[in-house]
C-alpha cells in the first residue's frame, strides 16, 4: 500500500496543535493543554512510524516518497511549490524529530507543570517541531529555507521563554542576531544555486550538479561556503558558536529538544543533503573538516572548565556537532548521520537527567553544590550514567562508541582525511571522556550539598529510561568493517548518500579501535583521578598560574564573547552614537519641531469662546464673497 | 399685488432688528414671532402656499412654543434683562454689525452685478412638492426621519436630571480650584 | 396670489435677515438669544430656497424648505434640551462663562 499520500499529516498535526494552543489555549485546562501539545507530536511520531514501515517494505522500487500539496508563488518561469519528499536520509531526520520530539513532550507535561504560560509552551514547541518537519522535508530549498527561518523564530521564543529576566531575553536576541549572520549568508547562497542551477528543487541540483558545475571552480567553492555560512550559525560551529551556552536559559526540555537533539544539527543536514554540491569542491570540504576539528577541540576544552551543568552540555554539544562536521569534511556522509542519530539519543537523555536534577535541587545549575545524587535519585542516575558513557564512547557496551569510532576512522583513513585531523578527534574523544566523567562525578558522588525536593514522576522518568535504552543499544545497527561488518545504517542510506571514497594503504582499523579505547578509558581515567582520587591535586594546579590564565581563558570559551564585543558591537554602538545626531536628523526633528509649533499656534485659536468661532465664520465667508467678486 | 410684498419685507426686518436688540426675552419670541408671520406671507406671495403653511404651524407654533417653555423654565425675567442691557453697549455691538454689513453689501454686489430680471413667480401646489418629496427625495425624507428620532431620543437623554458629570480632566481641574480656594480661605 | 417681484429683490431680502441673524449670534451673551438668531438665519436660508424655487416654477425650493424644517425642529430641540443642562450646571446662561473646551 502507497502511503505518501498520508505524508502531509506528519508536519500538519503539531501545526494543528499549535493553532488550538495559540488560539484557544489560554481557556483550556492544563489537562488538555497536555494532551493537546504532547498528544499532536505522539500522533504525528506514529504517522512517522506506519509511513516509515510502509517507505521501507517498497523501498526496492521507489525510493522517494513525494506529495506535492500546493503552489506556493510563481513568478515567471520560477514556481515554488509546497512539496513535501521523504528519502532516506529525511527519514532518519522525521524519525528522531517527531520519536525524541514526542518523549521530550511527555516529559514537559510534568516539567512545565506549574508553570504559569502552560499553553504558550506547548504551543511554541509545537510550531519547533513543525517547522523542523517542514525544514527536514521540503523537496526544494526555498521550503527548506522557510522550516529553517521558522526554528530560528521558535528558538527564539523558546530562549526568551522566561521572559521576566532580562538576560533571558539578552540570551534569545544573541541567539537569533548570530544566527542571522549565517542565515544572510545561507539566503545568498541560495540565490547563487537558482542563478546557476536555475531550480531550487534538490533533486534537480543533485542530478545535475556535475554538467552546472566544474570540479574546483571558483563558483561552486563559493555556493558551497556560503551554505556552509548557514549551517555553521545554526549548528553553533566556530566562528558562530558562542549563542548556544547563553541558550540553555530556556527550560531544559527546549534544551533537549531544539538545542540538543534536533535544531543545532540542520546544519549537518544542510550538507548532507547539498552533498553533491560539496562533493565538487574540495577547498570547501577541507573547510568544513577543518572547522569541525577545531571547533569539537575548542568547545570540548571549554566544556572541562564549566562549573554549570547546562552550560558544560551545551559545550559538549559543540563539540560533538564538531564530530559531525569533522565526518562530512572527510567525506563520511553516513557517519555524520549515523553520529547524528545517536548523538540525538544520548543529548536529549542527558538535558532531560539534567533538568530534573536542576528541577528537584530546587534550580540549581551549579554542579559543585549537587554531589551525592547516586542513591537519592536511582532512576536519573542510572539513565544518566547510560548516556554519559554514549557521550564518553565507553567501548562496545555504548551506542557513541560506535558512532564516534566510525568518525575517527574515517578522519584518518578517508579521501579527505588526514593523520593531523584524526589526532585532533583522537584528543577530542580524550577531553570527552575526562569532561563527561567530571561532570558524573561531581554530580553524583561525593557529599551532599543541597537538600533535595520532590523526585520526578512517572511522567518524567519514563521517557528517561527509553532514551537511554536507545543511547546504549541504537549502535548496534552499524558495527565496525573488521568486527561484525554490520551496516545496516550505512547501507540504508546509500540510495541518497554516497559511500565514503577511502585512501589506499592505511593501517589497520584495529590500531585505531585500540587507540580510540585509549583515550576513551583515559579520560575516564584523568577525571576519576583529578576529581575522585586526588581531588587535592586540583587546588595544587590552582597554585599554577599559567594554568589558571588557561583555565580562565577556556572558561570564558576562548575569550570569543569579548573578541566579538571588541570587534564588532562595540564599533558598531561607537557608529551608531556619531550616526544619532548627523545632518538628516536635524531635517527631521526639524518638520517634527515645526509640526508642535504649528499645532501650538492653532491650538491657541481654540478659544472656547463660541462667538469667537462665529466671527471665524464670518470672516471666512466675506472673504470668499469677496474673492467671488475679484473673480 | 408687490405693495403686499413690500410690506411684508418691511416687517420681516423690522421685527427682525427688534428680536436681535430686545433685553427681555419674552418680548425678543413676540417679535420673533411676528417675523415668521411676516415670512409665512412672504412664501404665500411667491407662491409656496405648502411652505407658508408649514412656516405658521410649525415654526409659529411648535418651535416657538418650545422656546416658550424653556424661558419659563429658566424662569428668564428682570434679571437677564437687566444682564443684556449692560452687556449690549455700543462698542459691544459696533464690530459685529459691522462685518454683517461688509457681508450684506458684498452680496449686495453679486446680486445686483447679475442680469435683472422681474417674473411673475409660479404657483407650486401642495401636490407637487408632495410628489416630489416621495419619489426623488424619498431618501432625503427618510434621512430626516432618523433626524428626528435621534433628535427626540438625544433630548430626552439630555433633559434628564441629573447629578453634576464632569470631564475627569474638567474634574480634576475643579478639585485643584477648590483646593485653591479652600487654601486662600485658610 | 400673485405678485411680480424681481428675483433679486427677494434673494436680498433673505440676505438681509442672514445678516441680521449674524449679528444676534454674535452680540448676545444669552445663549437663548444665540438660539433665537440661529432660527432667524434658517429663515433667511429658506426664503432664499422658495424664492428660487418660485423663480423657476419648480417644487425643489420648497423641498428644501421642509428639509430646512426638520432640521430646525431637531436643532432646537437639542438645543433647548444642552440649555437647560448648561442652566443646570453652571447656573448661567452666559456663553462667556462657557469656555471650557479652550485647546
Amino acid at each position: 500500500m502507497l502511503m505518501d499520500k498520508y505524508l502531509w499529516l506528519i508536519p500538519a498535526l503539531p501545526l494543528g496543535g499549535f493553532f488550538i494552543l495559540a488560539l484557544i489555549g489560554k481557556n483550556m485546562s492544563r489537562t488538555w493543554v497536555a494532551t493537546v501539545g504532547a498528544g499532536s507530536i505522539c500522533l504525528s511520531a506514529l504517522v512517522t512510524f506506519v509511513v516509515g514501515g510502509a517507505f521501507l517494505s517498497g523501498m526496492p522500487e521507489n525510493t522517494v516518497y513525494t506529495q506535492t500539496l500546493w503552489t506556493w508563488f510563481e513568478v515567471g518561469e520560477f514556481s515554488a511549490k509546497i512539496t513535501l519528499s521523504l528519502d532516506v536520509l529525511s527519514l532518519v531526520f522525521v524519525f528522531v524529530i517527531t520519536f525524541i520530539g514526542a518523549l521530550i513532550h511527555i516529559y514537559s507535561t510534568a516539567f512545565m507543570e506549574a508553570d504559569r504560560d502552560y499553553a504558550r509552551f506547548f504551543a511554541s514547541m509545537n510550531l519547533f517541531v513543525f517547522s523542523m518537519l517542514v525544514l527536514v522535508l521540503a523537496d526544494n530549498l526555498l521550503l527548506m529555507y522557510l522550516g529553517w527561518e521558522g526554528v530560528g523564530l521558535c528558538s527564539y521564543l523558546l530562549i526568551g521563554f522566561w521572559y521576566e529576566q532580562p538576560t533571558n531575553g539578552n540570551a534569545a536576541r544573541k541567539a537569533f542576531t548570530v544566527t542571522r549572520i549565517g542565515d544572510a549568508a545561507m539566503a545568498i547562497g541560495l540565490f547563487m544555486v537558482f542563478q546557476q542551477a536555475g531550480t531550487l528543487v534538490v533533486s534537480d541540483i543533485g542530478a545535475n550538479a556535475s554538467v552546472i558545475w566544474q570540479p574546483n571552480s571558483a563558483t561552486v567553492t563559493i555556493t558551497a561556503l556560503l551554505l556552509l555560512a548557514g549551517g555553521l550559525g545554526k549548528s553553533a560551529q566556530l566562528p558562530l558558536q558562542t549563542w548556544l551556552p547563553d541558550a540553555m536559559a530556556g527550560p531544559s526540555p527546549v534544551s533537549a529538544l531544539i538545542h540538543a537533539a534536533t535544531m543545532v544539527t540542520a546544519g549537518v543536514y544542510l550538507v548532507a543533503r547539498m552533498h553533491t554540491i560539496f562533493a565538487l569542491s574540495e577547498t570547501a570540504r577541507l573547510v568544513v573538516a577543518i572547522i569541525g576539528a577545531a571547533t569539537l577541540l575548542l568547545a570540548g576544552l571549554t566544556a572541562l572548565t564549566q562549573y554549570d551543568i547546562k552550560r558544560v552540555l551545551a559545550y559538549s554539544t559543540i563539540s560533538q556537532i564538531g564530530y559531525m562536521f569533522l565526518a562530512l569534511g572527510v567525506g563520511a556522509w553516513t557517519a555524520a548521520v549515523f553520529h547524528f542519530m545517536i548523538h540525538a539519543f544520548f543529548k536529549a537523555l542527558l538535558f532531560l537527567a539534567a533538568g530534573a536534577i536542576i528541577e528537584s535541587l530546587h534550580h540549581e545549575h551549579n554542579m559543585f553544590k549537587m554531589g551525592g545524587l547516586k542513591d537519592k535519585m536511582p532512576v536519573v542516575f542510572w539513565t544518566f550514567l547510560a548516556g554519559a558513557i554514549s557521550l564518553a564512547a565507553v567501548p562496545l557496551i555504548s551506542a557513541g562508541f560506535y558512532s564516534k569510532d566510525q568518525i575517527l576512522w574515517y578522519s584518518w583513513s578517508a579521501d579527505g582525511g588526514s593523520p593531523v585531523l584524526w589526532a585532533v578527534a583522537l584528543a577530542g574523544a580524550l577531553i570527552t571522556a575526562t569532561y563527561t566523567t567530571r561532570m558524573m562525578i561531581l554530580t553524583f558522588w561525593g557529599e551532599s550539598h543541597t537538600h533535595i525536593g520532590h523526585l520526578p514522576g512517572k511522567r518524567m522518568t519514563v521517557p528517561l529510561v527509553v532514551l537511554a535504552v536507545f543511547s546504549v543499544f541504537a549502535g548496534f545497527i552499524e558495527l565496525p568493517h573488521n568486527f561484525g561488518h554490520f551496516t545496516l545504517f550505512s547501507d540504508f542510506l546509500h540510495p541518497v548518500l554516497p559511500e565514503t571514497a577511502m585512501q589506499e594503504n592505511i593501517p589497520s582499523e584495529w590500531l585505531f579501535q585500540l587507540l580510540a579505547a585509549l583515550a576513551t578509558l583515559g579520560g575516564i581515567f584523568l577525571g576519576y583521578y583529578y576529581y575522585y582520587q586526588q581531588p587535592a591535586r586540583i587546588a595544587s594546579l590552582r597554585q599554577n598560574g599559567l594554568l589558571v590564565r588557561l583555565y580562565r581563558f577556556w572558561f570564558s570559551g576562548w575569550a570569543f564573547d569579548a573578541l566579538y564585543d571588541r570587534m564588532l558591537v562595540r564599533p558598531f554602538v561607537f557608529i551608531a552614537r556619531i550616526n544619532k545626531s548627523d545632518i538628516t536628523d536635524k531635517l527631521y526633528t526639524g518638520i517634527s519641531g515645526m509640526t508642535g509649533e504649528m499645532y501650538k499656534l492653532l491650538s491657541r485659536t481654540q478659544s472656547g469662546s463660541l462667538r469667537w468661532y462665529i466671527m471665524g465664520l464670518v470672516v471666512g465667508a466675506i472673504l470668499i464673497l469677496g474673492i467671488q467678486i475679484m473673480l | 399685488m408687490e405693495i403686499a410684498f413690500y410690506i411684508a419685507g418691511a416687517v420681516a426686518i423690522v421685527a427682525t432688528l427688534m428680536v436681535i436688540t430686545r433685553h427681555n426675552p419674552v418680548h425678543a419670541l413676540l417679535y420673533l414671532n411676528v417675523s415668521l408671520l411676516a415670512h409665512a406671507m412672504l412664501f404665500y406671495l411667491l407662491g409656496a402656499s405648502f411652505a407658508a403653511l408649514l412656516e405658521i404651524i410649525i415654526y409659529a407654533g411648535a418651535i416657538m412654543v418650545l422656546f416658550i417653555f424653556v424661558v419659563m423654565l429658566l424662569n428668564l425675567g428682570k434679571e437677564t434683562a437687566e444682564q443684556e442691557r449692560k452687556w449690549l453697549k455700543l462698542k459691544v455691538w459696533a464690530g459685529p454689525t459691522m462685518l454683517a454689513a461688509i457681508l450684506f453689501a458684498e452680496f449686495l454686489a453679486l446680486v445686483l452685478s447679475s442680469r435683472q430680471s422681474t417674473y411673475s413667480p409660479a404657483v407650486v401646489s401642495p401636490r407637487e412638492v408632495a410628489v416630489s418629496l416621495f419619489r426623488e427625495y424619498l431618501i432625503g425624507v427618510e434621512l430626516a426621519a432618523m433626524l428626528l428620532m435621534a433628535a427626540v431620543v438625544g433630548a430626552a437623554h439630555i433633559g434628564r436630571h441629573k447629578k453634576l458629570v464632569l470631564h475627569r480632566f474638567l474634574k480634576e481641574e475643579k478639585e485643584r480650584e477648590e483646593e485653591k480656594q479652600e487654601e486662600m480661605v485658610l | 396670489m400673485k405678485t411680480s417681484v424681481s428675483a433679486e429683490v427677494v434673494v436680498l431680502l433673505a440676505g438681509l435677515l442672514f445678516a441680521l441673524g449674524i449679528v444676534g449670534v454674535i452680540i448676545r451673551k444669552n445663549i437663548v438669544f444665540m438660539l433665537l438668531s440661529v432660527e432667524i438665519m434658517l429663515n433667511a436660508s429658506g426664503l432664499a430656497f422658495v424664492a428660487a424655487g418660485s423663480r423657476w416654477g419648480q417644487p425643489d425650493g420648497q423641498v428644501m424648505f421642509v428639509f430646512i424644517l426638520a432640521m430646525a425642529a431637531a436643532e432646537v430641540s437639542i438645543g433647548l434640551a444642552l440649555i437647560l443642562q448648561i442652566y443646570h450646571q453652571h447656573k448661567s446662561l452666559d456663553i462667556d462663562n462657557l469656555k471650557e473646551m479652550n485647546g
